[in-house]
């Protein structure tokens, strides 16, 4: 249940975020970083993600394994 | 935190790729390429990740002959499938890029024919092993198969795309081996591209140690 709790929280706080997004998409700021370089910024933040989620994926994968392997000695 | 180390490398690598992969500044040619030449980094390490993982199967499908420990043979199995998904996942990606840039996704062009024909014959490895009941013999039978699969790579995706005219480099009258050109690629190309082969290879062997910790688990669970 608590993990259930956690995982909902995470997708409220990203409708947060987008809603956040959605507010000032219109002034289109040239300055902004992200917005900056054709906003290739953006597809680094979420290849970055990608590859971070996928390891901790397999850490978390990795220490399941681990228990097992100890109960099974 | 002993074993850890290359997994943390790994990470850092890809983190590396997938960041100033994407904003290095490579050479645009005359508009041909432009910016998909950063296919270089995700795409052929797949076709290296792929070569060494089969490499390592065959290794451990000759040593499973050799001593007859059905540990060797979980070893074989697992790289050969991380070997296949690496190779399914270039193939893929190939035919993404191909669709921009030789005009459609499947050309018939001897090396994405020869690397289908590769994949397949390793496909029938793991069809063998599900129809074999009897383990001993399974793990035998596989071994062999393995190392005739393995050998079938050689004339599939290295010498038969080279003996015909192929739009992938080192076709014949083409410059470079069947994979690329390194006489002929920007050394911010060359270099970012053997980051992404370790950092990609590295995760490829991960994936599939904990594959084999599971078949040794399953093992246990199963004979006590």
């Amino acid at each position: 249940m608590d993990k259930l709790k956690r995982i909902g929280f995470i997708i409220a706080c990203c409708l947060l975020n987008v809603a956040a997004m959605a507010q000032n998409s219109p002034t289109d700021d040239p300055n902004d970083f992200m917005r900056s370089n054709g906003k290739i910024y953006v597809v680094v933040a979420v290849a970055a993600v990608i590859i971070t989620g996928l390891f901790i994926y397999l850490l978390n994968l990795e220490r399941k394994i681990k228990k097992l392997e100890k109960e099974y000695k | 935190m002993r074993n850890y180390w290359w997994k943390i490398l790994a990470y850092l690598l890809l983190l590396t790729v997938c960041t100033e992969g994407f904003l290095v500044k490579v050479p645009v040619l005359e508009g041909r390429l432009q910016q998909s030449v950063r296919n270089t980094f995700f795409h052929v390490p797949m076709w290296f990740g792929m070569m060494i993982f089969f490499t390592v199967s065959v290794v451990y499908a000759l040593l499973y002959l050799y001593k007859q420990k059905p540990g060797y043979d979980h070893y074989a199995l697992e790289f050969a499938r991380t070997g296949t998904v690496f190779g399914i996942l270039g193939l893929i990606t190939g035919a993404i890029w191909a669709n921009y840039q030789w005009g459609s996704p499947w050309s018939g062009d001897p090396k994405q024919n020869g690397a289908a024909v590769a994949i397949l014959i390793y496909l029938a490895y793991f069809v063998l092993r599900g129809s074999i009941n009897d383990i001993d013999k399974r793990h035998k039978i596989s071994a062999v198969y393995n190392i005739f699969a393995y050998a079938m790579l050689f004339p599939t995706i290295w010498i038969l795309p080279r003996m015909t005219e192929s739009l992938h480099p080192g076709g014949m009258g083409a410059e470079g081996n069947p994979g690329l050109n390194p006489n002929d690629s920007a050394p911010a190309v060359t270099s970012f591209m053997w980051i992404g082969v370790a950092g990609w290879t590295l995760l490829g062997v991960w994936i599939t140690t904990l594959r084999i910790r599971l078949q040794f688990l399953i093992e246990k669970k199963l004979h006590g």
